[in-house]
């Protein structure tokens, strides 16, 4: 079960849990502008999708340049995942 | 959505996963001999079509706005996730899928491991296994598109014609796909998922779309500009981060 468990983990939410958080939370805030407004809120999506995109870039270039090995360049950067 | 959409997206991500499962299987079946790696690849696909006949129609029958939001918010987590590494990879942030690296390891693997007698049991699970995890994407791919476009023979065709042209020209060559450009279309299957999560997500929670289907191609045309944008801002950023790194074009 754990196994199973592990790997519908990985196979939703993949390497960074922020995409799956962000998606949900730009699906509800489009849905509640849609029902609370009644206006078109077809706009929140995409640049929504562009912000959770931006975050996930950002978060794996970081992990590219932790600033305690930033400050000895002899130590090797670890891979991205 | 028109079938052509629905087919082209269903062949190519279908073609990427099928190209990483015949590594493995090569690996397999060249360094273990191809009858028990034939049959766990047979054992895969029989549990995949098991997969698509029991979840297809099951879909159908869920009402379509929750399934929009459950199949579209996961189809967007997923493309968000093939976009992510695509980026990463075209900007030198992360290494490129390496299909001759990943045969050489597998099949170094799969020659040190004990043959016994009969069944070769570690062929058997090898092949399985591979084709089995990279199966799943597409079965997730194929029945989420298919399902929500009203379209599921099309993308059932759409995986099937990929699986058997990969299939052919692996026979053919008996050796890794390496030259098939690989991020690139997995840059091109995310962008395509992104595009249909968003559209599919947005309508299941009361979104209507300026267009209808018409706004399908305008979101994928944004997504590209974005994504092309990253590339070039994600280069920027990894130089910066590590100018040791030679940067791949």
């Amino acid at each position: 079960m754990k196994q199973v468990g592990v790997f519908l983990w990985d196979f939703v939410v993949g390497d960074d849990w922020v995409g799956a958080l962000g998606v949900v939370l730009v699906l509800a805030l489009a849905g509640l502008v849609a029902h609370a407004t009644h206006a078109a809120a077809w706009w929140v999506l995409p640049p929504g999708v562009t912000i959770v995109l931006a975050v996930m870039l950002r978060r794996a270039v970081r992990a590219c340049r932790p600033a305690s090995r930033r400050a000895d360049p002899r130590v090797p950067h670890p891979p991205v995942r | 959505m028109n079938a052509p959409a629905v087919f082209l997206t269903a062949f190519l991500a279908s073609g990427v996963e099928a190209v990483e499962a015949l590594t493995i299987v090569l690996a397999a079946g060249l360094t273990r001999g191809w009858r028990s790696t034939i049959g766990g690849v047979l054992a895969a696909t029989a549990l995949l079509g098991l997969l698509i006949a029991v979840l297809g129609p099951a879909l159908s029958a869920i009402p379509l706005s929750a399934l929009r939001v459950v199949v579209g918010g996961l189809l967007l987590a997923f493309g968000l996730q093939w976009l992510r590494k695509a980026i990463l990879r075209a900007s030198g942030a992360k290494a490129l899928h390496d299909e001759t690296a990943i045969f050489a390891r597998e099949a170094a693997a799969a020659e040190t491991a004990a043959r016994p007698a009969g069944t070769d049991w570690y062929a058997f699970t090898l092949a399985f296994k591979g084709v089995t995890l990279e199966g799943l994407e597409v079965v997730f791919i194929v029945l989420s598109v298919g399902a929500n476009a009203h379209r599921l023979p099309v993308a059932v065709a759409g995986a099937a014609a990929a699986v058997v042209v990969t299939v052919a020209v692996g026979a053919l060559l008996h050796r890794p796909l390496s030259r098939v450009p690989e991020n690139t279309t997995k840059f091109v299957v995310g962008l395509a998922l992104t595009t249909f999560g968003t559209f599919w997500g947005g309508e299941g929670v009361g979104v209507r779309w300026p267009g209808s289907d018409a706004a399908l191609p305008v979101l994928f045309a944004v997504y590209l500009a974005v994504a092309a944008g990253a590339v070039v801002l994600t280069r920027r950023a990894v130089t910066d981060a590590r100018p040791d790194v030679a940067v791949a074009s």
